[in-house]
């Protein structure tokens, strides 16, 4: 099931926000589109980005997606365990697979994005 | 845009849970239950692929050797009743129009096998050299294609057929019945294993295809897609239209000089191909090996000491191999075996170096 604390892009990232501070990750509906993840490629902590920017890549076996941030701001952690454990991708995107943490400069821009019932209503209409 | 084709087991994909892509013009799976797991079961089992988006055309008549002789850059004469080629349709400038098989039933009786986006382009471009009153029908709407490859396929494909499996060498076929049905068996491949190839009438397609399911599935043959198709082919250095050759590359630039004979019959391009072969190529298409863990990907920029010099034609992560691989072409200068150059991955420089291929071959 898509997680209800969660908002959701359009391009199927998620963020939780808990104190000004966003961890991101990708949803379920993207991993099974990409198929088994092989790769992983993140920013570094210190990089700033705006909301929609790429800010990193995900290889599967047969393509490559680029990863857009749901919201400005700077990236505070990355999810190291990513680079030995790909496949997490695939496992726990909800969980274990977190992308990046980033400090949010505008927490009003969430006002954007989708609830969980939203998200599924659009992955069904692109289905 | 027009409608999507679909093959006569697209029901059949999709009751099965497969994921459906649009490739060629078709509607095809690309995966049922990933595409690693799939390609290690052609490896080490078997695998079953419906591949009945591939053009089939029937030439034939007193004139089929001759146009087919005309049109392609393989000898055609060289074959028996019962045995197929690998060949090609070049252009005048010795670019591809398409890559192909070539099966003789007889010396009057050919069927060519193409790629599916290509059937339209192909039938124009071998009926407007056909000076020799064959007739050339195509029978890709009618005919399903399934292929069954991997160390598991004979014994798969052996128990729904009384024909006697052993008897077909490599690149060879007979005409006989699978559960009744009018069938080709082909032991031909695109994934670098042995195998067959099964042409039949649309008509018998979900029971032959049921069928094999079931005979492989205790010996762990999976229902596999086009994702594991492609990265099978690439494992064993077999080229795909569209990627590694097209109408801006050469058959001798591709690497395909083995199915390019001067020494027969005249034939479209040739004088094109004998006059870059005096004169030397300027690129080849190498295999490489990624040296990081960035992946290579198709029109990725190939550098030599900070300079473009040529792009990736292929690239995905070899599953057998546990690295990532691609082909490329590179000027002749820098495509010596072990040479390094640079693949720009996404802005990035990443180290790749030239390797012998096949990248694998079956033991």
């Amino acid at each position: 099931m898509t997680p209800d604390d969660l908002l959701y892009t359009k391009e199927h990232e998620w963020i939780r926000v808990a104190d000004n501070v966003g961890t991101v990750g990708i949803t379920d509906f993207a991993t099974k589109e990409l198929g088994e993840v092989v790769y992983v490629e993140l920013p570094k902590v210190g990089d700033k980005f705006k909301s929609g920017d790429a800010f990193g890549n995900v290889e599967s076996v047969k393509a490559v997606s680029e990863l857009f941030l749901p919201c400005t701001g700077e990236v505070i952690e990355v999810n190291e365990d990513l680079g030995n454990a790909p496949e997490l991708l695939n496992e726990d995107p909800y969980g274990k697979a977190w992308l990046v943490q980033i400090r949010l400069k505008d927490p009003a821009e969430t006002a954007d994005l989708m609830s969980a019932e939203e998200y599924d209503e659009y992955t069904k209409e692109e289905e | 845009m027009t409608e999507i084709k679909k093959t006569a087991l697209n029901g059949v994909h999709k009751r099965m849970g497969a994921r459906m892509v649009p490739f060629g013009g078709w509607e095809m799976p690309v995966e049922y239950s990933g595409i690693a797991k799939e390609h290690a079961a052609v490896r080490n089992a078997a695998g079953l692929f419906d591949v009945s988006h591939m053009g089939e055309f029937e030439v034939k008549g007193s004139g089929a050797l001759d146009l087919i002789q005309s049109v392609t850059s393989n000898d055609a004469s060289k074959l028996a009743d019962g045995q197929a080629q690998y060949s090609a349709l070049p252009y005048p400038e010795g670019t591809v129009v398409d890559d192909l098989l070539v099966y003789r039933h007889s010396l009057d009786h050919y069927l060519l096998v193409v790629n599916a986006g290509n059937i339209d382009k192909d039938l124009e471009w071998i009926r407007s050299h056909n000076h020799y009153q064959a007739t050339v029908d195509n029978i890709s709407d009618r005919t399903s294609l399934v292929a069954v490859q991997g160390p598991k396929a004979a014994g798969t494909v052996q128990k729904i057929t009384a024909v006697p499996l052993d008897r077909i060498e490599y690149y060879h076929f007979v005409r006989g019945k699978v559960l009744g049905a009018d069938t080709i068996i082909s032991r031909t491949g695109y994934t670098g294993e042995d195998g067959f190839e099964l042409y039949f009438s649309s008509e018998h397609s979900e029971k032959i295809w049921s069928a094999l399911l079931e005979s492989g599935s205790s010996e762990g043959l999976l229902p596999a897609g086009l994702g594991a198709r492609n990265t099978l082919r690439l494992e064993a250095k077999m080229l795909l239209y569209g990627n590694d050759m097209d109408q801006t590359t050469t058959l001798l630039e591709a690497g395909l000089g083995w199915i390019v004979k001067f020494d027969k019959p005249s034939f479209v391009g040739r004088d094109a191909l004998l006059e870059q072969k005096r004169v030397g190529l300027k690129r080849k298409l190498v295999g490489f090996d990624m040296l990081g863990r960035d992946i290579a990907r198709e029109h990725y920029p190939a550098f030599v000491d900070g300079r473009e010099v040529g792009h990736v034609t292929s690239g995905s992560p070899s599953i057998t191999l546990k690295k990532n691989i691609g082909l490329a072409y590179l000027p002749v200068e820098h495509s010596a075996i072990g040479s390094k150059f640079q693949v720009s991955v996404r802005g990035r420089m990443c180290d790749a170096q030239i390797v012998p291929t096949p990248f694998y071959k079956r033991r």
